[in-house]
């Protein structure tokens, strides 16, 4: 590859002790993701695919191995540095929405940049932008208890995607949601990193996995195989 | 079956000449299944001579033109009313394959089915980079064929997903039915249930059925 990758991993490890019982969650996983790239990630339950996420989204560190994010090495960072950077590129979509139930759409969407020091107005206008793209301008002074499953994944996709976010990580985006409603999302994530994003995403789905640039397999903490990069259409029409 | 019947279904809206016929049938199935001249002219004798359809003269290019009879609307009728059975359809290479792969000693299942998801997702993942680049309204069969061979290969891999889950449940391999297992042994491994030569013409029988 010789864009500059957005996320890569060197050599990733990642070990749960439990008293004398040890887990590698992650074992020597080398992966990068370019801009403009959504990559999938599929693997039975227990294969390390949302470690693989909690560590390229920094929430956890590795054990072994190097994570950068936009060529920052994430394992040097202070606790404040890791949170600024999470806050500022890396925009994270869970299967269950995570969205705080006493704010509205909007306030929702405009948190991260409320906490990143901009103003009360100026982040409201940047959400409402943000809930326009996701197709809920209608919606953005609702609480999610009054928004379906889909709008509420749609306003997941906004908080994750506003600002200028290079990351975004998606961990089975789709698992709480109706077919349709879960290719909407699918085209929303595909867009953004159409534009310019780099994307993971982790799903059990084939269907959504067809969305992705490159798919990659995970077993037992290792990538055991790969789709590798897209073929030419040119060739594809000839086979 | 399907190129006679698909050229047929081509007369419903009027008379045609063969050359036409090709153009249009490669249309309206979205470019995937061209068909040569030499096939359509084929089809197109067999189906006059069943009097599926007649010829109807000569147009000005001194081209047959030929439409299609009462008889050959019946059997239209009954070929779209007709589902697909299994008859119908090729082997299922795919499903051969893993069959014997997890019932031969030395093969490992779980490698052959993550190549084949590796594979069948590939597919997906560039049928489906096609269909998002297609535009829907102005080839709309186009998009449907894709659909059909992406939901295809979604059935190919959930169905790969089964039989892992299905195989390493069982400890990595499935067992060969008994009455199989007999009928491989070799005649000169007696089994342990009965004498060498009863096994033996136990085998011999099975062979012959």
């Amino acid at each position: 590859m010789t864009r500059q990758p957005v996320l890569s991993f060197a050599g990733v490890s990642r070990v749960y002790r439990s008293g004398e019982t040890q887990v590698h969650a992650l074992n020597d996983l080398t992966l990068e993701v370019a801009a403009g790239e959504l990559v999938a990630v599929m693997g039975p339950s227990g294969s390390g695919k949302s470690t693989l996420l909690a560590i390229g989204g920094g929430l956890d560190l590795p054990t072994a191995g190097q994570v950068r994010v936009q060529g920052v090495a994430l394992e040097g960072l202070s606790a404040t540095a890791l949170a600024g950077l999470r806050r500022d590129l890396i925009g994270y979509v869970f299967q269950d929405f995570n969205l705080v139930s006493g704010l509205t759409a909007a306030e929702n969407v405009a948190l991260p940049r409320e906490l990143a020091g901009m103003s009360v107005r100026a982040a409201r206008a940047e959400a409402l932008a943000a809930l326009s793209e996701v197709g809920l301008e209608g919606e953005a002074d609702r609480f999610p208890d009054q928004l379906s499953g889909g709008q509420q994944q749609r306003v997941a996709v906004a908080r994750a995607l506003i600002g200028q976010r290079r990351l975004l990580l998606a961990d089975e985006p789709t698992g709480a949601l109706d077919s349709a409603t879960g290719q909407a999302v699918l085209e929303l994530i595909r867009s953004r990193v159409d534009a310019g994003a780099a994307g993971v995403l982790v799903t059990h789905e084939a269907r959504f996995a067809s969305w992705a640039d490159r798919i990659v397999f995970l077993r037992d903490g290792r990538m055991v195989d790969t789709t590798g990069e897209p073929d030419r259409a040119e060739q594809l029409l000839a086979s | 079956m399907s190129v006679k019947f698909g050229l047929l279904a081509l007369f419903v809206d009027g008379p045609k000449y063969g050359y036409q016929l090709r153009t249009e049938f490669e249309t309206r199935t979205g470019g995937t299944w061209p068909v040569n001249v030499g096939q359509v002219y084929t089809t197109l004798e067999r189906l006059d001579r069943d009097a599926l359809v007649a010829a109807q003269g000569a147009n000005t290019e001194g081209r047959t033109i030929y439409a299609i009879t009462d008889a050959g609307r019946s059997a239209l009728d009954e070929w779209f009313s007709t589902p697909v059975t299994d008859v119908d359809r090729p082997r299922n290479e795919l499903a051969i394959k893993l069959l014997m792969a997890a019932t031969t000693p030395g093969v490992d299942v779980a490698t052959v089915v993550q190549r084949q998801r590796t594979e069948s997702l590939r597919m997906m993942r560039d049928y489906n980079g096609l269909r998002r680049a297609a535009n829907e309204a102005d080839d709309v069969a186009g998009v449907l064929l894709l659909d059909s061979v992406i939901f295809a290969l979604e059935g190919e891999v959930r169905w790969l997903d089964h039989v892992e889950s299905t195989v390493l449940r069982r400890g990595g391999r499935l067992a060969v039915p008994a009455r199989t297992r007999q009928a491989t042994r070799p005649a000169a491994e007696p089994v342990k249930t009965g004498k060498p030569g009863q096994a033996t013409k136990r085998t011999a029988e099975e062979d012959a059925r």
